[in-house]
């Protein structure tokens, strides 16, 4: 079972926290923030896999993680998954989420949280891994924003105009800043298809 | 309307989005706080207006700021508006957020589950995965009953997509109601071969999460699995089942010899590492499960070594510490295999990753043996000067500790070693780990007689130094040894070389300055260093000298007799007024030394941890009794005889010890001294302890007191650890030695005699080989005179897994279904198809059951009887008895397993007692309700657990007349406790319609709900069946009056009960007892049990010989435990309940069943 997943960036900033056993939100800020304190002080050229026992459940809990350019991916896990499957479930989402958002950067991440969890439940379900063959994630969730667009989306033509207007004033958002090379791929694993 | 409309979307246009939150909490970094709290309030504003759109909007806004956070819990309500919403997208949002912040203590959550049924049973496939979704996260016990009949449909679903999803979400459904597996397991299993690879492995996925928890019961599964595993392309799959195997080889060895061929067929040929690292765990756990040693199996052993060694070796850091991971699980069977990798264990001890160190650290643990272990210690220590962090500093102190000490210091062979490691250890800086050091002080210092000499040496030199040790305020945690330190240099001050000088330095001013419970056990332990001084200088006369420490203590005390810590201050003025008392003495010249040493008469030794709960309770003690009479109550229910339930031994009465006179003490411990002399259990002291020791060479030549200034942080006079690895080889190869000459001599001598056994003189140190150098005596830990044997195993009772563990291979029974909703008026009358089910055809399905019971119940005897077989045959008294005690608790467990479901339990006593030999009558719980010539009414009374004070009656309906009846209608005279349900509308004097009309001869079923308000007091209600009967003369209206008797017993539901669950429940202390008795029976216990299983729903927890408890539950949820005990031709029943006039009724009415047998 997966017990939680957090996306955060190289300055502890949540960008996505989804818990699978109920946490007050307090703790799962303070989860937040130590397990970034526990990432952040390793190398990028060590290995993937923390104890983190005392932060969630027991001992029997393990934190794998996987840093791409500003994000930290943290997956907490118990002793029945596979270490390094769960690895390229991190790798199966990440690349998941650059065909959606096509060359997927941080910002995409901050700006649509909610997208980002529709594409994770398509994943990963109450704990348990969904589904692992990428095409197949792809294909549900461009189903799901067709039929959000024919039933006209969230923000309506008037309220998307006004939108545009107010973005106007603002600085210019800085677009496509590529989270660096997202195929780092574990050597030596074939791809679960 | 359309006003409103266009209205509502300029409102929008006015609202922010999540992206304009996003941007806004962007551009207010100073004021993030304040100008979220603004956001909020707008949120509400938003959330106030009829507009789902705005609504969901604001929902997802404040999705948002649940990740930041922020408690959004106060919008439950609004959350589940937009759930309930039409269109997808709105659907969609309110499901993430109540994903993100529904838990089982969001009182709303109950009025989601309609809303979900109608999700889960859209037409449109992604309503219903988001309903799915979304429901995985929140799942509560409560929606899991309601919906896992509607989940368990979409199993078999259409769409593949909504399939998966449904096999997934059952294992949560499972967790939280555990009933819904048996009945949901075979469609699981068939979802095994479901044809989407994505469905299938969604099933495995669930199996094996079930099957972690409880894997023998999936053990039947395991052809399955098998056949999966070699046809399965899937990597995920595949992983999934052989981590499977790997939780199932440990219960069934035969399985594991299966799989060794197939796993390294597919270690070779894989290229994927998650499998092939996956592969090799498991072949570990098959070979762990078989016997080892076996030749075949070396070599599967030799494989995964060698691609572990790739592992390790490679330069990717995830296989390095997952094949670490691995090697420790060999390491524990086939440490030999893994030792001959110690070079590269080692040189991941030096890794620039901390995860890879603490594994190789863990692995260390288990290559340690009594020829390497000064070797690594060694290394580690070089690494504990190296280690930067304090955190990888510690650990490293632990394993160190925890390498030495472990199975009671087996690998230490020299203690003289392992004390000055331990005072080493004591000048780690800012180590949080002080007490540890301390407590192995302690023990090696207790429990190694021998090493008490030098012990005390060192830590007198310790407490000399002490200002080292406790000066810098850092290092407060090490400071915990100088506690160690004082109390060995005290309890066994006989051995020091010069007490006076420890004596000064314990009582020097800066004592004051450590914490208080080490300046107590100072304080303690100065007055036994005092005694010893006290002694020394009376042998040799110098009363002077005795009197000057005296003035010393009197001069030094009175600084710890103003100590803010009350125990030190309590402690320091006692002594202080003791010493004075013998200073007076001492001014007469009177010897005091004798007296003084007596206070500190006797050894300590160590005791148990479990010793005190193993105390057994001694023949003819009585812990329930009053000491003296209590207070007389003037209440009846006191008068109740005493106890008999178990668990009033755990109620700490204990009778008060009658004060012991010195010689009374004297006697018992000389008696405790010759039993322990006469027990050959109890590892006595060594008689001259002294003499061993001198046995270990060169410790003389260690320099005592070696101050070395210029290296504050060296505490001195301590010989450092390395000499000891020295002169430990040194006096190895003394040894090989010798044993080489005596083994010489041994040969010359036995050719002289003309021997001609076969002598291996092949020369290889093996541990065995190595004697310890001092004779170690480890003194075991005390456990009382004959105690318990322990049998509980502490078993977690709030494990959220345990209520899984449920025999799946049982057939289903009828009663096993998942409840279905229904409309409120299907809860009457019942359609007579469903109804119909003829008595006969149940019947044969509990005969069927009844030869499969018997059958297994033969299996198990037979399997009894082998295990006395063998039991006979092993000779060993120790190892007859562990048996004896292993078959009992499997037989124990066996047979609670066999009581878990509830509808077996009112015909399992039945079956015992048929295989007694003594038959038993058909049971029938329906008993006469009313007749006449038309009709006979014969009822029964039912409660289920579901619908609480609700009871359900059927009632058979037999036509003996020649006529034809019909519109039957029964009606009852409500009382205020008990009403019939009615349809809906129906005044309380309408008569309820029998669903069904009544050719002659035929009977058939009706059944009637009946909601009651106390269950305390049995009921009767009066009623009437009026019916038109119709014949070739006509049809007449005719009535019948009959009078409903609901017994308390009726109200009760047979409920298993571990018998961990009902030792609890007895404890608790708030159920109040009554009991009775019922002379002249004469049927067999067997079906007296069998006959309360059946008419008052009871189960049995637990059966000893004539003794046996029972346990059933109430429709309101009270608990009801008996005791019936079969004396000579009479039956006690003792009962316990939350309610006594429940109780009182129930034992009556069981008075009146038992007296019929």
């Amino acid at each position: 079972m997966i017990q939680a997943i957090l996306v955060f960036n190289n300055h502890g900033k949540p960008r996505l926290v989804r818990f699978y056993q109920h946490f007050p939100e307090e703790i799962q800020q303070q989860i937040v923030r130590e397990t970034f304190h526990l990432v952040l002080k390793r190398d990028d050229n060590i290995c993937n896999f923390l104890e983190g026992g005392s932060l969630i459940g027991g001992s029997d809990y393990k934190l794998i993680y996987r840093h791409y350019a500003t994000l930290y991916f943290v997956f907490c896990v118990d002793s029945s998954e596979s270490e390094l499957g769960i690895l390229d479930l991190i790798q199966v989402f990440v690349e998941t989420l650059d065909k959606c958002f096509e060359n997927v950067c941080e910002l995409d991440l901050i700006f649509h949280m909610d997208k980002v969890h529709y594409i994770l439940q398509e994943v990963v379900m109450g704990g348990m891994v969904l589904e692992t063959n990428m095409n197949e994630i792809v294909a549900q969730i461009e189903a799901q924003n067709r039929l959000e667009k024919s039933e006209g989306g969230l923000s309506a033509a008037p309220a998307r105009a006004v939108s545009a207007v107010k973005n106007i004033n603002l600085p210019e958002i800085p677009r496509n800043i590529n989270i660096g090379d997202l195929n780092i791929k574990v050597p030596n694993l074939s791809q679960f298809v | 309307m359309a006003l409103k409309m266009v209205k509502g979307s300029i409102d929008r246009m006015f609202d922010k989005n999540l992206q304009d939150l996003v941007r806004g909490i962007r551009n207010h970094k100073e004021d993030e706080a304040k100008y979220i709290s603004q956001c909020i309030d707008e949120i509400k504003q938003e959330l106030k207006q009829d507009n789902i759109a705005v609504k969901a909007n604001a929902v997802c806004k404040l999705t948002y700021l649940q990740m930041l956070g922020y408690d959004i819990s106060w919008a439950a309500f609004n959350i589940i508006e937009v759930m309930s919403a039409s269109k997808f997208t709105f659907k969609r949002i309110g499901y993430l957020a109540a994903s993100q912040c529904f838990h089982e203590g969001t009182d709303v959550i109950m009025l989601t589950t309609n809303q979900i049924r109608k999700d889960l049973s859209s037409p449109s496939q992604y309503d219903t995965g988001v309903a799915l979704t979304g429901l995985a996260c929140f799942v509560t016990p409560d929606l899991a009953r309601d919906l896992a009949n509607d989940i368990m449909t979409l199993m078999s679903h259409t769409k593949p997509y909504i399939r998966k999803k449904a096999v997934l979400i059952m294992y949560k459904v499972f967790l939280k109601y555990p009933e819904s597996l048996r009945p949901a397991f075979p469609r699981l299993k068939e979802k095994l071969e479901d044809p989407d690879p994505g469905v299938q492995s969604a099933a495995v996925n669930v199996i094996c999460e079930l099957a972690r928890r409880n894997p023998k019961n999936y053990l039947s599964l395991a052809p399955l699995f098998f056949k999966l595993m070699t046809s399965s392309t899937n990597n995920w799959v595949l992983i999934k089942i052989i981590k499977l195997f790997g939780a199932l080889t440990p219960l069934e060895p035969r399985l594991g010899k299966k799989l060794i061929e197939p796993l390294t067929n597919l270690i070779h040929s894989t290229s994927a590492m998650s499998l092939l690292y996956e592969c090799v765990n498991t072949v570990i756990a098959v070979l762990i499960s078989l016997s080892s040693g076996m030749p075949n199996h070396s070599a599967s052993i030799q494989l995964c070594v060698q691609k572990l060694r790739i592992l390790i070796e490679d330069s990717d850091q995830n296989l390095k510490y997952l094949g670490l991971l691995a090697m420790s699980k060999i390491l524990k069977t086939h440490p030999k295999s893994v030792q001959s990798h110690k070079d590269l264990i080692l040189q991941c001890l030096d890794d620039k990753d901390e995860s890879i160190r603490l594994r190789a650290l863990d692995l260390l643990y288990g290559m340690v043996s009594k020829k390497n272990l000064m070797e690594i210690v060694k290394k580690l220590m070089t690494h504990v000067d190296k280690a930067e962090g304090t955190t990888y500093r510690d650990e490293l102190l632990t394993k160190i500790i925890d390498i030495c000490s472990q199975s009671n210091y087996q690998y230490i062979t020299n203690f003289e070693w392992y004390i000055s490691i331990l005072v080493e250890l004591t000048r780690l800086e800012g180590t949080r780990h002080g007490h540890l050091i301390a407590a192995q002080m302690l023990d090696v210092a207790i429990r190694v007689k021998a090493i008490r000499k030098f012990a005390v040496s060192q830590m007198s030199a310790l407490l000399d130094s002490a200002h080292l040790v406790a000066s810098n305020t850092q290092r407060n945690g090490i400071c915990e040894v100088l506690y160690a330190a004082a109390w060995i240099c005290g309890e066994f001050s006989e051995h020091l070389q010069e007490p006076q000088l420890t004596l000064e330095a314990m009582l020097r001013p800066k004592v004051t300055t450590l914490p208080g419970h080490i300046q107590a056990v100072y304080v303690q332990n100065v007055l036994k260093l005092y005694a010893a001084v006290l002694q020394q200088r009376e042998r040799t006369g110098t009363l002077q000298a005795a009197q000057a420490a005296t003035q010393l203590l009197v001069d030094r005390l009175p600084q710890f007799v103003q100590s803010a810590d009350l125990e030190v201050q309590e402690r320091a003025s006692c002594i202080l007024q003791l010493v004075k008392y013998i200073q007076k003495l001492q001014a007469k010249d009177v010897p005091v030394a004798e007296e003084v040493s007596a206070l500190f008469a006797g050894e300590l030794n160590p005791v148990a941890p479990k010793a005190q709960k193993k105390v057994p309770v001694p023949e003819g003690l009585d812990l329930d009794a009053w000491i003296n009479e209590p207070p007389s109550d003037s209440e009846s229910e006191d008068e109740a005889p005493k106890a008999i339930f178990h668990e009033d031994e755990q109620k700490p009465t204990r009778p008060r010890q009658p004060e012991v006179d010195e010689e009374e003490l004297a006697r018992r411990r000389e008696a405790r001294k010759q039993e322990q002399a006469n027990n050959p259990f109890y590892i006595k002291s060594s008689p001259s302890p002294q003499k061993r020791y001198q046995d270990a060479p060169g410790v003389e030549h260690i320099p005592v007191v070696q101050i070395d200034l210029s290296v504050p942080l060296k505490v001195p006079g301590m010989p450092a650890s390395d000499q000891y690895v020295k002169l430990e080889q040194e006096r190895r190869h003394r040894q090989r030695l010798e044993k080489d000459r005596k083994r010489k001599k041994q040969r010359k001598e036995k050719r002289r005699e003309g021997h001609h056994r076969r002598h291996s003189s092949l020369h290889t140190e093996s541990d065995e080989d190595i004697a310890p150098a001092q004779q170690v005596d480890i003194v075991t830990e005390e456990m009382p005179e004959n105690a318990l044997p322990s049998d509980e195993d502490d078993k977690d009772p709030n494990d959220p897994y345990r209520a899984l563990d449920i025999d799946l291979d049982k057939p289903l029974a009828d009663s096993e279904k998942l409840p279905v909703q229904k409309h409120r008026n299907a809860e009457s009358p019942q359609s007579p198809d469903k109804e119909a089910v003829p008595g006969a055809e149940k019947k044969s399905k509990k005969l069927k059951k009844k030869d499969t019971k018997q059958h297994r119940e033969k299996e198990r005897r037979k399997g009894k009887g082998k295990g006395k077989g063998k039991k006979k045959s092993s000779k060993h008294k120790k190892k007859k008895h562990k048996k004896e005690k292993e078959e009992e608790a499997k037989d124990k467990r066996k047979a609670r397993r066999r009581k878990a479901p509830s509808e077996e339990v009112a015909e399992e006593p039945v079956h015992n007692g048929t295989l007694d030999g003594e038959p038993l009558p058909p049971l029938s719980s329906y008993c006469l309700l009313a007749e006449d010539t038309y009709i006979k009414m014969t009822y029964d009374v039912q409660s289920s657990l579901q619908k609480d004070s609700q009871v359900t009656v059927s009632v058979i309906l037999e036509n003996l007349s020649r006529s034809f009846l019909k519109s039957m209608e029964l009606n009852v005279l409500d009382s205020l406790n008990t009403k019939m349900a009615r349809p809906e509308g129906a005044s309380v004097h309408d008569g309820v319609p029998v669903p069904f009309q009544l050719p002659p001869g035929v009977s058939n079923e009706a059944q009637f709900v009946f909601t009651v308000q106390s269950i305390a007091m049995a009921q009767k209600l009066k009623g009437t069946l009026s019916f038109i009967a119709k014949n070739d003369q006509g049809s007449t209206h005719e009535k019948l009056d009959f009078k409903l008797h609901f017994s308390c017993s009726s109200y009760l539901i047979t409920t298993p009960c571990s018998s961990d669950a009902f030792a609890k429940l007895l404890e608790s202390g708030d159920l109040s007892m009554s009991s009775i008795r019922v002379g002249s029976i004469t049927t067999s216990f067997q079906n007296l049990l069998a006959k309360i299983c059946f008419h008052h729903h009871f189960s049995v927890v637990e059966r000893v010989d004539s003794c046996a408890s029972m346990y059933s539950r109430s429709v309101q949820g009270h608990h009801i435990c008996l005791l019936v005990k079969q004396g000579e031709n009479s039956v006690s029943v003792d009962g316990k309940c939350s309610d006594p006039t429940l109780l009182s009724n129930l034992l009556d009415e069981m008075k009146v069943t038992l007296a019929q047998c």
